[in-house]
């Protein structure tokens, strides 16, 4: 059976989970790859959500927020981004590679955009394999 | 009407049912006329500044009517791509306002209307609006889309600048205010008006158009039971009628019908018919007869059809040649009557066979439908001899038997259609030479003409304009006929020309057959003596019931006389419903069936010429000695392409389809529109603008080139969600554009057009320029005259615009755009640098300026306000939100163009306005929602229950919902699991508190669509069930799973099963959450007397509430007191005056407290109870408590340190100079120079109001000196909006511009005692030296010095240059991101006095949504702490954006200032020991969402 990779997204419930439904109300196709995890600000991810994700299983972390200077709550997303490059780097320390964790800026009117990302990300862990912790 | 939760109908009380067509309502309100206000306010307009008003009002304690009148709330703003200058994507931003819009209790949303009357006066009117029909039931309607899909209707899609199109059924955007769709009408197309049956053309023609040809069938059987007849032989008036005839020629509409009646049949599903009993005897089979049998077969009644002729369909089958209309068509349909129980009994004339007695006694009605069958004569000499035929009768020969006596030279008499048919037949049996003889010319003849055509193409000749007037016999047979020549004279009561004989033209035409047909009338016979008869030998029947005498009906020909097919069987529906009326006992009445209303009229634009596809003929060899068919059917790509020709002329074509379609049953085609009367105190005008339209400036080739755009569609083109998801591309070739040309000041600062400046354009292009950069590769210029970006930070985002993202800035107005032949690009010759340069672009963008909204003009009539001389709201500088009636406010673009910010303050100000006039009544007629006391579950075990929503199709059609039920049940705590088809429909709301109630359940999860939109639905119905609004959880199995995998019906399961799994492992760690109240001080502290602060002060004063104000001088006034005149409306206003008249209302007011010469010195506290401790000049201390603060300390006039300013007397700046004019100054000549330090280095942003101010002064100094020189030397003019007319003025007057560069500022310097100014002109290229005898420099305004001391000590922030930074530069321009503080006047940033009113008043409106409650409510997901675990490193403390975390020393421990949080949950993923948390999204419940994701 080919394999499907499985990735956890977290979205922001202003921008990105509104382009999410955008992609839904527009009828955008997108691969059925993703699991959505709604949180209210890009902010919010911990760093345990990203490692607990991939540690459990899944093969792609996606987090996702408003573009930089439109977050909801003013900064969230600059503090989301900071923490991207701290936590690609942790997750690089573990032995995982980087790629699987991802960053993008989604609007609440960029329905194309998120479809888009799902699918060149689903694309790219298809290419990459399925995580492998025990390895 | 649009309300969740409530239903508007309740309120509603019919209060006039006189009139059908006008459903009048009225809400309980209007009740209460005998109070004096009322406690309402209707805000007429839902763009962005209506929206806002709204909002500030509604949460003020008012009741708000926002009327928009179209279908979505949202305006122009909604259209944006992303707004200057943070470059926000406008809909990210909107939309949580119209969510909050739609969704507040207090505010009555109705769309689709328009105001229609208003009576009474400030404090009560009565209103009367008009609503429109939406044709869909806003509590019903889903918005899932499906109707969409099957609507046959494309039309330009208004949302896209008719970029692309959109379906009649609609939805305004995807995020529309209502969430639902609506259908869009123009009113009764004429061809369906046209047709005596009625039928629905545009229906039927707009399904063939688009293939769907079984269900255009369906729409043309509704009303026609022969429809491949009538597609044959319909003399098809509606095409006479075609709106496409203003075009080119007519749609095929006769040829479409009969194309899709022969080919395609309905599926006999038929319904069982219940059968009255009752029956019907008809005499005639003709089409009056067989219509009626039909209709009352459908509706039960037994109908029996007698013919007195061996064949059924009266003059269809005996008149009517086969080559026109084939037996097997005419026996199908006459079968598919009879298949519906009808019986035709033949050879059985009344009068001769059965008795019409007979009838009466058999049968309960009866109805005459004989026809006219009997020729008339021509009453000339000859008419009995040998060889003359009257045309029936030939006809009815040949068509019966197939045999037929011919001559060789036949005359045909006649020129309506049975003299064609005749002349045809003669022709196919072998006649050698046929002769039509008409009296009138071709023009006049009554048949078909392409009758008349297809006959001369097969050899009958014509002679028009010749009368017989005698038959000439030989040897006992016709051997010719007399004629007369013919002229036409007058038109007689038929309209045609009446035919005159022309004396001594007689002439003899040869001829050995002669056949008469010039009209029949029906063999009545069998009735004589007991029914009337008319003159013309046709029976009396009533004409609006078809009643002969009781029980006897009649129609068809047998009443008009000879008519045509649809004419008689419009009879025949007629009597049907009139005899089916009598059956049921009921009084008869006029019979209407067909659909009326208002036609559908307007101007066909842009559309392009498409000839006529014609039915394809059989040659003439082939055809002229048979009787095959003629007309060959249309092909199914003719048929679609003929189709697409239609107009659609209504817009919806009411196709139905879309009925068939909603499972939700949400639309209905019968709405009518209501008129709705309420009460309401005060009326707020928000109602926007339009966009010039670019057409009016020809020169720019817009609507010619197809490369020239227009900016609003240009930034459709930008938006991702616009025509082609943000990558603009050219109409004429679909390439993406390399240079872009961008023409500013089209229909704007131009004395053809609009000589006001429409402020926001220079802005809006730049930040299309950079927006087009950042999408594509591409060189953008903008061609301006001068550049004005006044606004806050705006300069910055100029400058960035051109030396980051290289933007192209050519100072010079194009003067005109020339389109290079075949390649689409377009060349732009202008001068620049003296030199005339040439240019070539590929897409060319006219920034169009802003104009009065469209029927303004009768607004203002009904609304009783002036209008300015352009058609915007008349208001005075220092009322700016008042409109000339008492009562009545205005904001946003209505009131002047201007830009979002300034709409929205000034939408907030507007409000704060209407809230003073009603503040007695605040808080009468709002409603507060009821629960039953919440249910502690804190005990129970999780006790889950799961609703799966199906969505009509639009989640189970992909989603297996009956599978993701029962794999739900097998989840542990989940004790029910429901599904249903809609989740959110109100009776679903019962099901589920029901099964609260039933199951004990503690937990809901709902599995439907985006709890974006459904959240707060399902929260308020489970909390109406008792649960705390928490224990709720939405999966979104819809929006992000059903409609993305559509097709992929296994994995989309598969991911729904994973999301819900997912949620209801969260939803066990639920808990319920109290949000936490705060108690409101219910008074103001506001910082900064002057003109901001004292109009705050009186406006939160007059609004009832209790204010400290606050000024650190020892006089209130500020800035303002070296203000003498304001320019603007009226042109002169005496500052000083007005100043005097705000300082005594002030000190007057009881409610206002001045503390003059104090400062603060430490504030604490948050919204709802700050503590400021106050010093004042003799170092005494006092604290003040309020529940809000108005941050109002204004701004300076920089002292400048160059242009010798301070070491020459004569150099002055320009609030010094007012002084000089009001003491009558004696000048001559006299410089002014701009920007002085402002937009350089030091202070990068623009002033504002130098170059106005400027101009005022130098008009004061012309008026007091007529023969003063003025020179004022610049760099742009920045006389925005109406502040423009000033500026034309002053050149009219002779004052001289001369514009310099940045890098080559004017040089002032003293030689001996005489001032030199020295400035380099860049068009001239040449220096130009001045000596004034005084220099006025026009220097910035700067922030206060201690700006910086006040934001520490509120905890707000400043923006680069030292003012203070709202907490949203477009949608919360006063507001901060700490709750509770407010912003106004020049500390906010430089502004006009009445911008900085109508700010002041913002602020207060903002400020009284607090301090109109008892309590602040914070969020329900906020942070918390705990104390345990928490090691004090304060790290929370620094992300938090709203300073909501703090150190609380006495107790040593950080804590949450709940009210502040926002929810944000920043803080809690800072936390490295987890002791911060965000509630509703804690890291167990996110943790156990990916562990119940990878369980498997």
């Amino acid at each position: 059976m080919k394999f499907k990779p499985r990735i956890v997204a977290f979205l922001c419930n202003w921008c990105s989970y509104a382009g999410a439904d955008l992609a839904g109300i527009s009828r955008i196709q997108y691969r059925p790859n993703v699991r959505v995890i709604r949180v209210m600000c890009s902010g919010r991810i911990d760093p345990i959500f990203v490692l607990k994700s991939l540690q459990q299983g899944a093969d792609g972390v996606l987090i996702a927020g408003c573009h930089p200077g439109e977050c909801h709550y003013a900064e969230g997303n600059y503090f989301a981004r900071r923490r991207f490059t701290l936590m690609k780097k942790l997750i690089e320390f573990a032995g995982i590679d980087p790629r699987r964790l991802r960053l993008e800026w989604v609007s609440a009117s960029e329905g194309k955009k998120f479809a888009d990302v799902i699918n060149e990300m689903t694309e790219d862990l298809e290419n990459m394999g399925s995580i492998n912790l025990k390895d | 009407m649009e309300r969740k939760g409530f239903s508007l109908r309740d309120e509603l009380k019919v209060i006039s049912l006189g009139d059908f067509s006008r459903r009048v309502f009225s809400f309980r309100n209007s009740g209460k006329k005998e109070k004096e206000k009322i406690g309402a306010v209707l805000v007429l307009g839902g763009g962005i500044a209506g929206v806002q008003a709204s909002l500030d009002l509604a949460d003020s304690g008012f009741r708000v009517y926002l009327v928009e009148k179209n279908p979505s709330i949202g305006g122009v703003m909604a259209q944006l791509d992303k707004t200057f200058p943070t470059n926000d994507c406008s809909m990210c931003i909107l939309s949580p306002k119209l969510v909050d819009v739609g969704r507040h209790p207090n505010i009555e949303l109705i769309t689709k209307a328009d105001l229609e009357r208003v009576e009474g006066k400030a404090g009560n009117f009565k209103v009367t609006i008009r609503k429109d029909p939406r044709y869909v039931d806003l509590e019903k309607c889903t918005a899932c889309g499906d109707c969409m899909d099957v609507c046959p209707v494309e039309v330009d899609d208004e949302y896209q600048e008719g970029l692309t199109k959109r379906k009649a059924i609609y939805q305004f955007f995807a995020q529309s205010i209502p969430n639902a769709f609506a259908v869009e009408k123009r009113g009764i197309p004429r061809c369906r008006n046209t047709c005596p049956l009625g039928m629905n053309v545009q229906g039927y023609t707009a399904l063939i158009a688009n293939g769907k040809f079984k269900e255009a069938l369906r729409v043309i059987r509704e009303t026609n039971p022969l429809p491949s007849i009538c597609g044959r032989v319909c003399h098809h008036p509606c095409e006479s009628e075609c709106k496409r005839n203003e075009i080119d020629e007519p749609i095929a509409i006769a040829s479409l019908k009969r194309f899709v009646a022969d080919n395609y049949d309905l599926d006999s599903d038929r319904e069982e018919i219940e059968k009255t009993g009752k029956k019907v005897a008809i005499i005639g089979s003709g089409p009056a007869g067989l219509t009626t049998a039909y209709d009352l077969a459908k509706i039960g009644h037994t109908a029996v059809i007698f013919e007195s002729m061996p064949v059924a369909g009266g003059m269809l089958a005996l008149g009517i040649p086969e080559y026109r209309l084939p037996r097997g068509v005419l026996e199908k349909e006459i079968n598919g009557i009879k298949a519906l129980g009808v019986r035709i009994q033949l050879n059985t004339e009344i009068g001769k066979d059965l008795s019409l007695d007979d009838l009466r006694k058999e049968f309960d009605a009866v109805f005459i439908a004989v026809g006219a069958h009997v020729s008339s004569s021509l009453n000339i000499p000859g008419e009995d001899i040998k060889g003359v035929v009257h045309g029936v009768d030939f006809l009815r020969s040949e068509n019966l038997k197939g045999k037929i006596e011919v001559g060789k030279k036949v005359a045909v008499i006649g020129g309506g259609n049975v003299a064609i048919d005749a002349a045809r037949t003669a022709i196919r049996k072998g006649a050698q030479e046929v002769t039509l003889v008409y009296r009138r010319s071709r023009k006049e003849m009554p048949a078909h003409e392409e009758e008349i055509e297809e006959a001369l193409e097969e050899g009958v000749k014509l002679k028009e304009l010749t009368n017989p007037v005698g038959i000439l016999g030989g040897e006992g047979r016709v051997v010719g006929i007399k004629c007369i020549r013919m002229k036409l004279g007058e038109p007689d009561e038929s309209g045609r020309r009446r035919p005159i004989p022309i004396p001594d033209s007689e002439f003899v035409l040869k001829a050995d057959q002669i056949i008469i047909a010039i009209g029949q009338s029906p063999g009545l016979s069998f009735v004589k003596g007991e029914f009337e008869l008319t003159g013309r030998g046709i029976l009396k029947a009533d004409p609006d019931t078809l009643e002969v005498s009781k029980g006897v009906f009649a129609g068809g020909d047998a009443v008009t006389g000879p008519a045509t097919v649809v004419e008689a069987m419009a009879s025949g529906r007629k009597a049907a419903i009139s005899i089916d009326r009598y059956l049921g006992g009921k009084s008869l009445e006029k019979v209407e069936f067909k659909k009326t209303g208002e036609i559908a009229e307007f101007e066909p634009m842009d559309i392009k010429k498409e000839k006529r596809r014609e039915q394809p003929l059989l040659p003439v060899k082939k055809r002229v000695n048979n009787f095959e068919e003629v007309r060959q059917n249309f092909d199914e790509k003719t048929a679609i392409e003929e189709a697409k020709r239609c107009l659609n002329c209504g817009i919806c074509s009411e196709c139905q389809e879309c009925v068939e379609k909603c499972e939700a049953n949400a639309i209905d085609h019968e709405m009518r529109e209501e008129f709705i009367q309420f009460n309401v105190g005060s009326i707020i005008l928000s109602l926007g603008f339009d966009e010039f339209d670019p057409k009016l400036k020809g020169e720019y080739g817009y609507g010619r080139y197809k490369n020239v755009v227009s900016s609003i569609e240009f930034e459709r083109m930008l938006s991702a969600t616009g025509p082609s998801g943000g990558i603009p591309r050219r109409a004429s070739d679909g390439e993406i554009p390399k240079k872009i040309a961008f023409i500013q000041c089209v229909g704007s600062r131009d004395e053809k057009t609009n000589p006001y400046c429409s402020s926001v354009c220079c802005m809006y292009s730049t930040k299309q320029a950079v927006i087009a950069k950042e999408h594509l590769d591409v060189d953008c210029s903008i061609f301006f005259m001068d550049m004005r970006t006044h606004g806050k930070e705006f300069e910055q985002y100029y400058n960035r615009a051109r030396d980051e993202y290289r933007v192209d800035f050519i100072r010079c107005r194009a003067p005109s755009i020339e389109e290079i032949p075949n390649s689409g690009d377009l060349r732009i010759t202008y001068e620049e640098d003296g030199k005339l340069r040439d240019e070539i672009f590929d897409l060319v963008v006219l920034s169009v300026g802003l104009k009065p909204p469209k029927g303004v003009e009768k607004l203002s009539e009904i609304l009783g306000i002036e209008l300015n001389k352009y058609g915007f709201c008349n208001t005075s500088n220092f009322k700016p939100t008042e409109t000339s009636r008492e009562g009545i406010f205005v904001c946003g673009a209505f009131q002047g163009p201007k830009d979002i910010p300034e709409s929205v303050t000034q939408a907030s100000g507007a409000a704060s306005r209407a809230g003073a006039l009603l503040s007695s009544e605040r808080g009468t007629l709002i409603r507060e929602k009821e629960y039953p006391p919440e249910r502690d579950v804190s005990w129970e075990k999780p006790r889950i229950g799961v609703f799966v929503c199906r969505c009509g199709i639009n989640i189970a059609g992909v989603v297996n919902v009956p599978e993701v039920v029962e794999y739900t049940k097998t989840f542990p705590n989940v004790v029910y699991v429901e599904e249903n088809l809609f989740t959110c429909s109100q009776d679903t709301q019962e099901k589920i508190k029901e099964a609260i109630e039933k199951y004990k359940l503690n937990r809901v999860v709902v599995a439907s669509c985006s709890p974006r939109t459904h959240e707060s639905l399902f929260r308020n119905t489970i909390r109406e069930a008792g649960l705390n609004p928490y224990l709720f959880e939405m999966v979104n199995i819809r929006d992000q799973c059903s409609w993305v995998h559509h097709h992929e019906p296994e994995e989309a399961t598969e991911k729904a099963k994973e999301l819900i799994r997912m949620i209801v492992a969260k939803s066990r760690l639920l808990e319920p959450l109290k949000r936490e109240r705060i108690p409101v001080k219910d008074s103001a502290l506001i910082i900064g007397g002057g003109v901001a602060g004292m109009t705050a002060a009186l406006d939160l004063a007059n609004q009832g509430y209790n204010v400290d104000l606050i000024e650190r001088d020892g006089e209130l006034g500020g800035h303002m007191r070296d203000i003498y005149t304001v320019i603007g409306n009226p042109e002169k206003l005496d500052a000083q005056e007005y100043l005097q008249h705000l300082i005594n209302e002030v000190n007057k007011n009881r409610r206002i407290i001045v503390h003059k010469n104090s400062e603060i010195s430490d504030i604490e506290g948050h919204v709802g109870n700050f503590k400021a401790r106050l010093i004042d000049n003799k170092k005494r201390e006092r604290e003040i408590e309020s529940g809000i603060i108005i941050v109002s300390t204004g701004a300076l006039e920089y002292r400048p340190s160059e242009f010798l300013y301070g070491k020459d007397k004569r150099v002055v700046t320009q609030s010094e100079l007012e002084k000089l004019i009001k003491n009558r100054m004696d000048f001559r000549d006299i410089v002014m120079i701009q920007c002085v330090n402002s937009r350089d280095q030091e202070h990068e942003y623009c002033s504002r109001i130098c170059c106005t101010v400027a101009i005022k002064n130098a008009l004061r100094i012309k008026e007091q000196n007529p023969d003063a020189n003025i020179y004022i030397l610049y760099r742009d003019m920045r006389t925005y909006g109406f502040r423009e007319d000033f500026y034309r003025e002053a050149r009219e007057k002779g004052i001289l511009f001369i514009r310099y560069e940045e890098n080559e500022k004017p040089g002032v310097e003293l030689k001996g005692n005489s001032l030199m100014v020295s400035v380099t002109d860049p068009l001239l290229k040449e220096k130009v030296i001045l000596k004034p005898d005084l220099l006025v420099l026009s220097s910035a305004i700067v922030p206060q010095k201690d700006n910086k001391e006040l934001s520490k000590m509120l905890k707000i922030p400043l923006n680069r240059d030292g003012f203070f930074l709202e907490a949203h530069m477009k949608l919360r321009p006063v507001d901060f991101s700490t709750d509770g503080i407010f912003v106004c006047g020049l500390a906010h940033s430089p502004k006009f006095i009445d911008e900085t009113i109508s700010q002041a008043s913002a602020a207060a409106s903002r400020a009284s949504t607090i301090l109109s409650k008892d309590f602040v409510e914070a969020e329900g997901n906020i942070a918390f702490i705990d104390p345990e675990i928490c090691v004090k490193c304060l790290k929370c403390i620094d992300v938090c954006p709203y300073s909501a975390i703090e150190y609380n020393e006495e107790k040593d421990r950080v804590e949450v200032i709940e009210v502040m949080c926002k929810g944000c949950g920043l803080c809690s993923a800072t936390c490295l020991s987890d002791a911060v948390q965000q509630r509703h999204f804690t890291n167990e419940q996110i943790c156990a969402q990916i562990n119940a994701l990878m369980e498997r």
